[in-house]
């Protein structure tokens, strides 16, 4: 009997482990919210889900195209740098309307996407190191173009930081609107299943006659693209354009959440509803942290935690 | 009556998946210097039943006693500590690696420093190979070898471990025939040394070769177990498929009827003058609408490579191929495809399937853009192609959602056809359609391709297995060292002629061929 009980052991934990994977970031959002309510004050008040939201909103962005690279077993390292290119050609063209900048922006982020995907599908080289070719140069290029700290007074840049509809801002509803859509292009469009499949196996992606190069430029390029969407949206927020913070060591919380949000690092699965509270997670714990006057330390390390849970978690699918 | 000392013996096995009943009270016993045939159909339960005598799967319920003592392994590692090898079908090295560390991966000989002992190891590799009669630099990587040479450095390597057991899932499955006659004599050195070996495989020839015993599986249960001697080849095959001898004479081993008529004028692909360096040296090959042609040759002929030549996988130096008369552009797969050309590749499981995505999504793959508009696909068109080739090839998945990856190797060869038929093509170039799948799957894919040939199509057929190319073509291009040496037409379709032509430009080794391989 007791051989009997300890045989029904592994296939329990590998049944808690494919539920942590599956629910487990909602899980501890769930719980995160919970604990908040309960130990900290004023936590429900609308401004501070506000705040929090805000706060959120262009990790949530970038972790959004980085979710799409991972899905072709890629990375991308220059996230970061876009958002700080991003945040320099908007101080520079600003001059010419919000229009304008906003379109030469997206021209730059253009650049640094092909660049990564033409690094990563012809030249063969590992997404790892093209895109960190592009995570130092493209930061470099943004302090060349801005090499300080400069105050924007744009009516239209500041009211797409702090403006709202019925209470809601800007930047939350960017968010979701873009997260609505990414989920959509990964589920419903040619593209969205040519991206898993070639993340999955690419050999046999090629051998079925997928536009394999094609995709995965568009997939850098798109990505790119939502890190500029955040860069302009923090530089709107702040009033300012900071290329030399702005974005650092953000490649490093979009990975976290869309790892945490249980999309494989291995490719051929995408989980955007996982990315987003992935990123909502890691925010509430930080702010919960900061709000019990804990440490920053202890903030990454809680978060160093997570990801360790989130990484055993993940472990468990493959195996039976 | 069985002598007592049995080395194996396992009562009462079973094991279930979710939704599956993998092994179900299956008994095996094996005795030290025997030689047993383990065969059933894929999903019978053979590889479970590896899996769980080798420690990958813990059974359900069952003992295993080896050696006289109950037994339970937790991993891989603690099976092979305590005597029992394995050679999967899919080599299991690392790549990377060279030759010599292979091979003593995990039991490295140590100089007295505890530092790795690499003159000791290159030079017991070397005689460990050369017992073998595979004469390689041991020191280069692994991955330089042909995939024939790195099984036989598996095999060494399982032999040269204090084995007890030695087990072989499909370990001819990408030999040249004269390394399966190697195999076969380390078999019986290996019977000869007390060893017991357990031999998995879908070849008939081979199992009577070897073979003492045997052990039918069904759906996962144990249908017939007993000396191979008293089985007859048509009872084998039917204990196996469950079906009525009288059925399978009738029917014969292969499912091909051989006949085939080509109708039209012109021929439906026209390659002329493929080549490409080391590897395809001025290969020409025509099909006619309704004609199978057949792929003749050696292991490295240069068979796959014409097939991923024609496909526009293979880059080319030079040739031309044309479909319904119209050129094809160099180099392109998706033109290809686009042209009516679809390829089943050889290295199912890396080059085929998508194995983490769903048995619908797979079907879908490449005919994906045409049921798509403005890039999004329409679901309803989707289902109705995955629904018809589901029920036209008998392709079974719990549902159309399971992954790829979980299902028989069988299954998986459907579900690519299926890929390529949803794309209505001119064209089929088969690479080793049945190589690993059942026999019921590989006669179900056989009668396919005879339908699929009368309903007008072209089709290149690449065959290790001579019954098969022989009976399914209706031309046979031979090739040898990536060139053609021969074609045999109408009554000269014989396994006998295709011998003798790739025997008859058997040079001892033709020196382009050395060259190209040292360059």
């Amino acid at each position: 009997m007791a051989e009997a009980a300890l045989r029904t052991v592994p296939l329990d934990k590998a049944r808690i482990l494919h539920w942590l994977q599956t629910y487990g970031v909602y899980a501890g959002v769930a719980l995160l919210l919970v604990v908040n309510v309960v130990i900290t004050p004023h936590f429900l008040s609308a401004e501070n889900f506000r705040t929090q939201a805000v706060q959120v909103a262009p990790v949530i962005i970038v972790a959004l195209g980085m979710a799409l690279v991972i899905g072709t077993e890629g990375v991308d390292l220059s996230v970061g740098a876009v958002m700080a290119l991003a945040a320099s050609v908007t101080a520079l063209y600003l001059g010419y309307g919000l229009l304008p900048a906003l379109l030469v922006v997206a021209l730059f982020a253009a650049g640094v996407g092909l660049a990564n995907g033409a690094l990563v599908a012809f030249v063969g080289v590992q997404p790892i190191v093209a895109t960190l070719a592009l995570m130092v140069g493209g930061r470099g290029v943004a302090l060349v173009l801005l090499p300080q700290l400069e105050d924007l007074r744009n009516p239209s840049l500041a009211s797409l930081g702090s403006g709202d509809v019925l209470g809601v801002p800007y930047l939350i509803l960017i968010a979701a609107g873009l997260a609505l859509l990414v989920a959509f292009v990964v589920r419903r469009t040619t593209f969205g299943r040519q991206l898993l499949a070639i993340g999955d196996s690419r050999p046999a992606a090629q051998l079925a006659g997928l536009p394999v190069r094609r995709v995965l430029i568009v997939v850098y390029v798109v990505c790119a693209l939502l890190a500029a969407v955040a860069g302009v949206l923090a530089t709107a927020r702040l009033q300012a354009s900071d290329p030399t913070s702005l974005g650092n060591l953000m490649e490093l919380s979009a990975i976290t959440a869309v790892v945490v949000g249980g999309t494989p690092l291995t490719g051929g699965r995408v989980n955007i509803a996982g990315t987003v509270a992935g990123a909502v997670l890691i925010q509430l714990l930080t702010a919960t942290l900061i709000k019990h006057d804990l440490p920053p330390s202890w903030t990454q390390i809680a978060q160093a935690i997570v990801i360790v849970c989130a990484v055993y978690a993940a472990r468990g699918r493959g195996k039976r | 009556m069985a002598p007592p000392a049995e080395v194996l013996a396992v009562r009462g096995l079973s094991k279930t998946f979710p939704g599956v009943r993998a092994l179900d009270d299956v008994d095996l016993t094996l005795h030290p210097g025997e030689v047993h045939a383990l065969i059933g159909e894929n999903g019978a339960g053979k590889s479970t039943l590896i899996k769980v005598l080798t420690g990958v799967y813990r059974p359900d319920a069952g003992d295993i006693v080896f050696q006289g003592r109950a037994v339970s392994f937790a991993t891989p590692l603690e099976a092979q500590k305590a005597g029992i090898s394995t050679i999967y079908q899919e080599v299991n090295l690392i790549p990377l690696l060279s030759v010599a560390r292979n091979l003593f991966l995990g039991r490295e000989p140590r100089n007295r420093f505890g530092l790795l002992d690499f003159a000791r190891m290159n030079r017991e590799a070397e005689e460990a190979l050369g017992a073998h009669g595979v004469r390689v630099d041991v020191r280069r990587p692994l991955r330089t070898l042909g995939v024939g040479a790195q099984q036989m450095v598996a095999l060494a390597r399982a032999v040269a471990s204090e084995a007890r057991i030695v087990i072989m899932d499909e370990p001819t499955s990408s030999l040249e025939p004269r390394e399966v006659e190697t195999l076969f004599s380390v078999i019986r050195r290996l019977r000869d040394d007390g060893i017991a070996v357990v031999y998995v495989s879908h070849r008939l020839d081979e199992l009577y070769a070897v073979c003492d015993t045997v052990t039918v599986l069904r759906d996962g249960r144990r249908v017939h177990h007993g000396r191979l001697a008293d089985l007859d080849r048509l009872s084998l095959v039917s204990t196996m498929l469950g079906r009525e001898l009288g059925e399978v004479r009738k029917e014969g081993l292969t499912k091909f009827t051989g006949e085939h008529h080509a109708t039209g004028s012109g021929p439906v692909l026209e390659a002329r003058g493929l080549s490409a360096p080391h590897k395809l040296h001025d290969v020409s090959v025509s099909i006619r609408p309704g004609e199978v042609v057949g792929l003749g040759g050696l292991l490295g002929s240069g068979r796959t490579e014409t097939a991923k030549a024609i496909s526009g996988a293979l880059p080319t130096s030079s040739g031309k191929v044309t479909v319904a008369g119209v050129p094809l552009r160099a180099g392109s797969t998706p033109a290809a495809i686009r042209a009516g050309i679809s390829l089943l590749p050889e290295d199912r499981k890396s080059e085929g399937i998508v194995p983490g995505l769903s048995v619908r999504e797979n079907i879908s793959l490449a005919v994906l853009p045409r049921l798509s508009r403005f890039g999004l696909v329409s679901e309803a068109r989707v289902d109705s192609i995955v629904d018809t080739f589901v029920e036209r090839l008998r392709i079974k998945a719990s549902s159309p959602q399971q992954k790829v990856g979980e299902l028989s190797g069988g299954n998986q060869q459907k579900v690519l056809l299926a890929r390529w038929l949803a794309m209505n093509p001119k064209v089929l170039l088969l690479d080793e359609p049945t190589r690993g799948i059942d026999v019921g799957a590989k006669a179900e894919v056989q009668k396919l391709v005879d339908e699929l040939a009368a309903d007008g199509l072209g089709v290149l057929l690449i065959s290790s297995d001579l019954e098969e190319l022989i009976e399914g073509s209706d031309r046979v291009v031979v090739l040898k060292d990536g060139a053609v040496v021969g074609e045999l037409n109408g009554d000269e379709v014989t396994e006998d002629k295709l011998m003798r032509t790739i025997a008859g430009h058997a040079p001892e080794r033709d020196a382009v061929g050395e060259a190209a391989t040292d360059g």
